[in-house]
């Protein structure tokens, strides 16, 4: 597989994302997938690969009336669905599969009770017998546990990360979408309630309902589908941890499997940092985008707090980042990739609602298991 | 069946719950690389043999990081925050505890602290805790 090989044609969120009463986590997947779909002006019939993330492949193929001959559920958390298009790449390219969709519905906020997320709580799991029953239902208390530590090896400040939440809520003030658009202030952040010391809870992603979907397939016929084909450049991925926390990390404050999938994405597209146009680092909490710029080599350790402090990632800065307002602003079902790769999409296509000028390369990192997993895209315009 | 979060060991993890049992923190070290590993695993994560050993570790660590959890799981029955802590075990391996036996503040939590190992009961079993080395649960 080359550079640009494979394009995805086919891109759309759910109808309505925030608070969705009354449409489940599958009902929010097959809008998504319906809309992405009409999106390629393609129907059920023309797909013949599928990925459903959290869900029985069954259920959603059957109920959109898909017959798939390659599928594929990779679940490692909420980056599953970057492994995922990864993985599609791979078949198409191998010829497994022609045309691939790549589904994600997930009711966070209003139907959790008929919400299968990814069940790291398996009686008789590593997580179950050692991890979970400390930093319990609550992603808070696992996917932080590095900051401390961070903040006084680095001397990163508390308002240096309760920055990285205003930055973000700027971009969210551009974005009819996102669920928070008010103006934010380092005061409001640090005197919102204390969820997990140090992080309060506008450190915090929201806790939304959202579903979206990706189609996917060889870029020879990418030129047939009604909207800009957005082209795969580059991926990776990396895995480290075995227990669901960070205690399986070797190094978290630098964990390897950041420069892992970061490198592997670059190299594949042949791109460097100063090639980047615009770039998605998912926010579960704000830490997330500090540790991803470090980890990614966008900046050197230690430098990422002061970096977006100087307003280098936010509206007229030369590394936009987050741009729909990210996990703390825009909305986050409790799995966010699907929702950053489809920012990324948008803003490579020149059709998002914060848009920055002629984004030819975009980069998408996400996380997933609350700090073991990872995946880095490398999405372009043109292919090379 | 037990509440979900009560840990539920496995044929491979059983050598651990008997060791929290008889008050020990025990455990797994490769006989050929002699490197001692968290999680438990009949083979060993850094040169993949099977001949492995259980040893009673020493309890000694050090705190490496943490966060201060508003609001516990009502299991624990805190009447306030609880340190949820990365700690990292004097053999090497990191694990995910709690510190105990001091006030649940930045002040008393301080990174790389000394520590010891020691259990506390959570439902109907025990599990591990560490609390500052210089004093005893």
């Amino acid at each position: 597989m080359r550079p640009g090989d494979i394009a995805i044609v086919g891109a759309a969120e759910s109808t309505d994302i925030g608070t969705v009463p009354n449409v489940s986590s599958t009902g929010l997947a097959l809008d998504g997938a319906a809309n992405a779909l009409a999106d390629a002006g393609l129907t059920a019939k023309d797909i013949d690969g599928i990925t459903t993330g959290y869900f029985p492949v069954a259920d959603i193929s059957r109920q959109l009336g898909i017959f798939p001959k390659w599928c594929d559920n990779t679940v490692v958390g909420g980056c599953s669905w970057m492994f995922q298009l990864r993985n599609a790449a791979a078949a198409i390219s191998a010829g497994y599969c022609n045309t691939v969709l790549i589904t994600y519905g997930e009711s966070g906020r209003s139907t959790r009770h008929l919400t299968n997320s990814g069940d790291f709580g398996v009686r008789g799991g590593m997580a179950q017998q050692f991890d979970l029953l400390y930093g319990a239902g609550m992603p808070a208390a696992m996917f932080c546990l590095p900051v401390v530590r961070y903040m006084r090896d680095y001397g990163l400040t508390e308002e240096q990360l309760a920055y990285v939440a205003v930055a973000q809520r700027k971009w969210a003030a551009l974005t009819p979408r996102a669920s928070r658009r008010e103006p934010l202030t380092v005061s409001d952040v640090l005197n919102s309630p204390m969820v997990t010391w140090p992080i309060r809870r506008d450190m915090c992603c929201l806790v939304s309902d959202a579903g979206g979907a990706l189609v996917v397939t060889s870029a020879d016929r990418a030129k047939d589908f009604p909207r800009p084909p957005v082209y795969l450049l580059g991926s990776g991925g990396g895995l480290e941890a075995g227990l669901a926390s960070p205690a399986g990390v070797r190094d978290p404050l630098h964990p390897e499997f950041i420069r892992t999938s970061g490198r592997a994405a670059f190299e594949a597209a042949g791109i460097t940092h100063g090639d980047v146009d615009h770039l998605m680092i998912y926010d579960a909490f704000a830490h997330n985008p500090i540790f991803g710029l470090e980890g990614l080599g966008f900046v050197g350790r230690g430098e990422a707090g002061a970096f977006i402090a100087e307003g280098h990632t936010e509206p007229g800065g030369n590394l936009p980042m987050n741009t729909n307002g990210g996990g703390m602003s825009y909305a986050h079902t409790g799995a966010y990739g699907m929702l950053c790769m489809l920012e990324s999409i948008r803003q490579v296509r020149g059709e998002a609602a914060a848009q920055i000028p002629d984004v030819d390369i975009a980069v998408c990192h996400g996380w997933g298991g609350f700090w073991s997993a990872c995946s880095t895209l490398v999405f372009g315009a043109q292919r090379p | 069946m037990a509440h979900p979060l009560v840990p539920v060991p496995t044929p491979e993890t059983q050598p651990y719950w008997d060791g929290v049992a008889a008050g020990e923190l025990r455990l797994p070290r490769c006989q050929d690389c002699a490197t001692a590993y968290f999680p438990p695993s009949p083979i060993c994560p850094n040169c993949t043999s099977r001949a492995i050993e259980w040893f009673t570790a020493s309890g000694d660590a050090s705190l490496y990081s943490y966060v201060l959890h508003q609001r516990p799981a009502k299991l624990w029955n805190a009447d306030g925050p609880m340190s949820v802590a990365l700690i990292a075990l004097a053999e090497g391996p990191m694990v995910l505890s709690t510190v105990i036996g001091c006030p649940q503040t930045p002040e008393s939590l301080v990174l790389d602290m000394p520590l010891r190992a020691t259990f506390t009961p959570f439902e109907e079993i025990k599990v591990l805790a560490f609390v500052p080395a210089e004093a005893r649960s």
